[in-house]
């Protein structure tokens, strides 16, 4: 106990003005929670409405069949879910989804990190370059499938004057079944990969140089310093390029939208394709909610294990 | 030396695949029919024309597409990022109870993927009576989680003592944000303002399902109904829309493009 504890006798008056303070403190605080909602709320209500209502409107979507035009939907339990996942076609566009998906994933950190070491490298024009290909990223997808739809025209497109002289015969790309895939992988590969190499390229110029060094000194060539320090070194980047990717192909639209219309038949028919098709095209309100829910469970899945393994490395660093 | 020559070609190889195709672009539009239409292909346009602009501008109401797509993307820029700001510095300078709370709902709307919300948005866009509307086209997409947590992010970097000493000298918070904590952060501004730009200049699903008559379509829509309507038999024309929708974010980039560099790489190297 020390004489400051003590409770301390005031003036009455002095009273008056320590309430009058509270009452101040109380009304600014007030006001500030006042500007706090005021300044926070478009945002809250725009997110609400548009992000988390959407999924709680398809959960309740889902387990109903409505053509849009009805004047309600009727309740049809799990019906759509249980004829979804039995269903061949929704597994071949499964299928379909992951081989893009993998394909482009795998593609944009092999290329990616390739060009990144190549970006690294003290030759001249190296800085235009980059720009150059990091430039498709930020172009319009609908431009740039248009660009190489003309790219990949069978008669008097680019690619035939560089297939012909390698004795080959140029395939008729999006109107093939076994070409419209792998011409689409081109495509996405040609806009995203100089994404991939700026990212690997900030994270290359971050690495601590004093671990490559001692490595050099002790005799580790090139390529074993790659396998055994840069790599491991760079694992946090790569796995943040392999997660926006999976994300941002699983979603990827503009490009198919305007190359193949999810065809020939059902050859380009990916997840999000088949979800506009039921919902804008079909008009089947039920089923395109059903794969939205499907999608977003998967999203989910991959985004909780980003969370999950980045807060383990920030936690036992 | 040998090393740095093999080096020099696989850069040179570099740079012709990601200029390939523009130069590619970029030729065919000013090339005639039969050029365009020959075998071997021209790599040099024998008679410059443009011809094909103006078929492509006549095919097309390309000058509403443009008007639309420049009000969408001014418009929705603007509210994005002012919304983006207000939340961000709300949640850097101002008590609340459950701030914390908040906060990770703000940041949980990034854990939804777009492609999900299309139908149901679609739905409340409708019953709001506002498909083929401009309010339809950019009010859905102004709400803002990366750059409200980009810029919040940076707020918190800034020194206190200033916006202490803003709030001694008697400036409310509004001034506070417009005279002391925006001019301080200007480059993460013109970064999250330019990457929300360029999202809403491209932007293709949403206004593919939104809009419904000529008069309301965006250019990325526009190009689709070109290349539809005109098939392979104009490629000419079909280059000049193309061309005349990506030159303006070309010189964006050109322009921009270390705040475009320098917002992705944050996003990446933070995470």
């Amino acid at each position: 106990m020390t004489a400051l504890d003590l409770p301390v006798r005031t003036h009455p008056d002095e009273r008056v003005l320590a309430g009058d303070a509270d009452n101040h403190r109380r009304r600014r605080r007030r006001r500030e929670y006042g500007l706090f909602a005021l300044l926070v709320a478009p945002n809250l209500i725009v997110i609400a409405v548009f992000a988390y209502w959407p999924i709680i409107y398809n959960a309740f979507l889902s387990l109903t069949d409505w053509n849009m035009i009805a004047a309600r939907p009727t309740f049809v339990g799990l019906a759509n879910y249980t004829r979804t996942l039995s269903d061949p076609a929704f597994h071949k566009t499964l299928w379909i989804t992951i081989v893009f998906t993998g394909l482009i994933v795998v593609g944009s950190l092999v290329i990616g990190l390739a060009l990144a070491f190549l970006f690294n490298l003290p030759l001249k024009g190296r800085g235009a370059v980059r720009t150059m290909a990091f430039a498709p990223h930020v172009l319009s997808g609908a431009a740039v499938a248009t660009i190489w739809a003309f790219m990949f025209d069978p008669g008097y497109g680019l690619l035939r004057a560089l297939i012909e002289p390698l004795g080959a015969e140029p395939p008729d790309w999006m109107n093939s079944s076994d070409w419209a895939l792998p011409g689409l992988v081109i495509v996405y590969l040609w806009k995203n990969v100089g994404f991939a190499a700026l990212i690997y390229l900030a994270g290359l110029q971050g690495l601590p140089k004093d671990l490559d060094e001692a490595a050099a000194i002790d005799g580790a060539n090139t390529w074993t310093r790659f396998w055994a320090i840069k790599l491991p070194l760079l694992a946090p980047i790569t796995f943040f390029l392999l997660i926006t990717t999976v994300i941002g192909t699983f979603q990827a639209f503009d490009v198919i939208a305007v190359m193949t219309g999810g065809g020939p038949g059902d050859a380009t028919t990916t997840l999000s394709w088949s979800i506009y098709n039921e919902g804008f095209k079909a008009f089947n309100a039920g089923r395109a909610a059903t794969l939205s829910i499907i999608m977003f469970v998967i999203l989910l899945v991959v985004t909780t294990v980003q969370a999950r393994v980045m807060e383990r490395r920030v936690h036992y660093r | 030396m040998k090393a740095r020559a093999i080096q020099y070609v696989v850069l040179v190889g570099v740079a012709a695949v990601f200029l390939g195709p523009l130069y590619w672009l970029i030729s065919t539009t000013v090339k005639q029919p039969t050029e365009i239409y020959q075998w071997p292909p021209s790599w040099w346009p024998d008679h410059f024309t443009w011809e094909n602009f103006k078929l492509a501008w006549e095919a097309a109401p390309f000058d509403r597409f443009f008007l639309n797509s420049t009000i969408t993307t001014v418009l929705g820029t603007l509210l994005k990022v002012t919304n983006a700001v207000l939340t961000a510095y709300a949640f850097a300078y101002l008590r609340f109870p459950f701030k914390k709370v908040l906060f990770f709902g703000v940041l949980g709307a990034m854990m939804v993927p777009g492609h999900v919300t299309l139908l149901p948005n679609y739905l409340t866009v409708a019953t709001l009576g506002w498909i083929n509307t401009y309010a339809g086209l950019i009010i859905p997409g102004i709400g803002s989680a990366f750059a409200t947590f980009l810029m919040r992010q940076h707020f918190l970097t800034l020194p206190t003592e200033v916006t202490d000493a803003a709030a001694v000298d008697g400036a409310g918070h509004l001034r506070t944000l417009w005279r002391v904590v925006l001019p301080m952060s200007r480059p993460m501004l013109v970064t999250v303002v330019v990457i929300t730009a360029v999202e809403e200049w491209n932007n293709f699903v949403w206004p593919l399902i939104v809009t419904n008559s000529a008069s309301m379509r965006t250019l990325p829509i526009g190009l689709l109904i070109l290349k539809t309507e005109e098939g392979v038999a104009s490629w000419g024309t079909i280059m000049a829309g193309t061309l005349m929708m990506l030159a303006p974010m070309l010189v964006i980039f050109l322009i921009a493009q270390r705040y475009i560099v320098g917002g992705l790489t944050q996003g990446a190297l933070k995470g």
